[in-house]
């Protein structure tokens, strides 16, 4: 067998190691053995990949190769052991951003290597396809990054005449772009880079810090695909196929995303919606309206005697740190009988599926994650709906008021069981900066305070009712 | 490998059947990848994120090659800075989801962990 074949085969056995890591994903039994099946055949395409004459043909490039491989694995180790699971977001975005910077270096190398004539042209176009997708995934994760990181406002940032200005650096990236397949000129490819890496922070500044799950799901996917036009340029099938995986993988991903806010996936990106808070219902409501406010006392003895409690946590539960609290009371329910679960909307938390992680490090059984299309059939025979630092995901005015900006939305109804309780800070809306009907309802009780305390106190509550 | 690595001066636009085998690849992955990631439930999504973050880590194998070949100042620091992000994407997205998706268990072994809880009580519901 050749050394070709050999490589061929070995990358093949690496490619089925990655497919397996994503079909582990389809349950949480096997998901781990799945993450250890990719990284076996990532490290096996490493390994082999050393063996090539191109990688240790010259001393000198092996040894930066492998400086280069230490410097990596000593800062990502730690780094990935040591992050908290709240701020698993920021992480994220940071691997993402790296893994597109190094596709982007990848293309810009292989572009100033190329020998000067008889370049062919498609050779040319994958080239900048890497670059461009590469440094708008490596930019705009940076900015993403500052986002979640609250490094800078999480509010969508605007200025006068934004839409332009991006058409403008859109277009200029486009003319650059086809004098440079045209002239193969050095000097235009640093002008894409530069222009690429502009047109990632001015893509991502005008996204609100609760869409930015939607985004790295995004670059997520362009990552992927800057990957996969490396492969091409590398002739690389393993580049191809894992990059393309992703790439699909991510797509998919922003497209259920965008679903369960119930908004397109332009309207996310380019609307800067939540900018503007709504001044109406800020302060306590409509006029003349009152809602009922309860005593931990009392929500104690109607979550203890009850027979199903649904937990329906949001993104306030995280930011509160509740998530170990909100456990406890399960348990102290548990412990008396009530049947208690978790019903979570697909975008509770700061990304895509956050509020599981951040219950399954709470040691919340995975049983008890019970999806939003699971938990709605089961709410009309729950007791208890409490409703936990959420607010635009409950809220029936996505069914019913066409002219809300949430309506087509899908929510949890919470309002189809028996009692709702609210844990909020205050009256303030959500996120979307729209009154929540349901906050006035006549079987509402709300408990106004911290989550955390509030839930302690409700611990307390059950155990002596 | 190296010589198709250094063959691609040869396939032309036209009518090359590396390019168009490319291609067949490249579509052929993007259903693969449609198909199972469709397959992942929504509790499941964060780690899907950090996993498949992960996997375009494969983008260390392209750098090893380029950095391997690089002549002169420019193309060492550019390889050289391509080959420790790319590494920082691969074992930071292992190791993460691999924290994350260990903390994933079912009723017995999360109450396993709490032996004060009485076993049996309340059993899952459906």
């Amino acid at each position: 067998m050749s050394r070709a074949t050999a490589t061929d085969l070995v990358y093949l056995i690496a490619i089925v190691g990655f497919i397996f890591a994503l079909i582990g994903l389809s349950s949480p039994k096997h998901a781990r053995i799945g993450n250890l099946a990719g990284a076996t055949g990532m490290l096996i395409a490493v390994a082999w990949t050393f063996s090539l004459p191109s990688v240790y043909g010259h001393t000198k490039n092996l040894i930066l190769i492998i400086v280069a491989v230490i410097i990596g694995t000593v800062i990502g180790v730690p780094a990935a052991r040591m992050v908290k699971m709240t701020a698993m977001p920021q992480m994220v975005a940071i691997f993402n951003g790296v893994g597109g910077g190094a596709a982007a270096l990848v293309s810009v190398t292989e572009f100033i290597s190329l020998p000067g004539k008889s370049i062919a042209i498609y050779k040319i176009c994958e080239i900048l396809f890497g670059v461009l997708v590469g440094s708008v995934s490596f930019a705009g994760s940076g900015v993403a990054f500052a986002k979640l990181q609250e490094l800078m406002t999480g509010r969508p940032i605007t200025y006068k005449g934004q839409q332009p200005i991006n058409a403008v650096v859109g277009l200029a990236i486009l003319a650059v772009l086809v004098a440079t397949v045209v002239t193969a000129n050095t000097a235009l490819l640093v002008v894409v880079l530069v222009l690429s890496l502009a047109l990632g922070i001015i893509f991502v500044l005008p996204i609100g810090g609760a869409d930015v799950p939607v985004l790295i799901s995004l670059l997520n996917s362009f990552t992927g695909l800057a990957v996969a036009a490396s492969g091409f340029t590398l002739n690389s099938n393993l580049l191809i196929v894992a990059g393309t995986l992703v790439g699909a993988s991510g797509m998919l991903l922003t497209r259920m995303m965008s679903k369960a806010m119930g908004r397109s996936l332009p309207n996310i990106l380019f609307s800067a919606f939540g900018s503007v808070i709504t001044a109406t219902g800020a302060d306590g409501g409509p006029e003349g309206r009152t809602v009922r406010t309860g005593t931990p006392e009392d929500v104690g003895v109607l979550l203890a005697y009850a027979r199903k409690v649904a937990i329906i946590p949001g993104y306030g539960l995280a930011v509160a740190q509740a998530q170990h609290v909100a456990r406890e009371l399960a348990d102290a329910l548990a412990e008396r009988g009530v049947e208690v679960y978790y019903a979570i909307h697909p975008v509770a938390g700061r990304m895509p599926g956050h509020m599981n992680v951040l219950l399954a490090e709470a040691n919340v059984p995975y049983d008890q994650l019970v999806e939003m299309d699971d938990a709605n059939p089961q709410m009309p025979t729950t007791d208890v709906a409490l409703v936990v630092g959420a607010n635009d995901t409950v809220n029936p005015a996505a069914n019913n008021t066409p002219g809300s900006p949430i309506y087509g939305m899908p929510i949890i109804h919470a309002d189809q069981a028996t009692n709702v309780v609210f844990l909020k800070r205050s009256m303030r809306p959500g996120f979307a900066g729209i009154d929540n009907e349901l906050l006035y309802d006549p079987k509402t009780t709300m408990l106004f305070g911290d989550a955390k305390d509030t839930l302690s106190a409700l611990v307390a509550a059950v155990k002596s009712a | 490998m190296t010589s198709a690595y250094h063959s691609h001066v040869t396939v032309t636009i036209t009518g090359g059947p590396g390019l168009m085998g490319f291609i067949t690849i490249f579509v052929l992955a993007a259903f693969v990848g449609y198909e199972v990631v469709s397959k992942v439930p929504s509790i499941l999504h964060t780690p899907l994120m950090s996993g498949s973050n992960a996997i375009h880590g494969i983008i260390l194998v392209g750098t090893m090659l380029i950095l391997g070949q690089a002549h002169g100042t420019a193309q060492e620091v550019l390889g050289f800075l391509a080959v420790v992000l790319a590494t920082l994407n691969v074992v930071g997205g292992f190791v993460v989801t691999d924290r994350m998706l260990h903390m994933f268990k079912p009723r017995s072994e999360a109450q396993a962990t709490e032996p004060e809880k009485p076993p049996g009580d309340a059993d899952p519901p459906s």
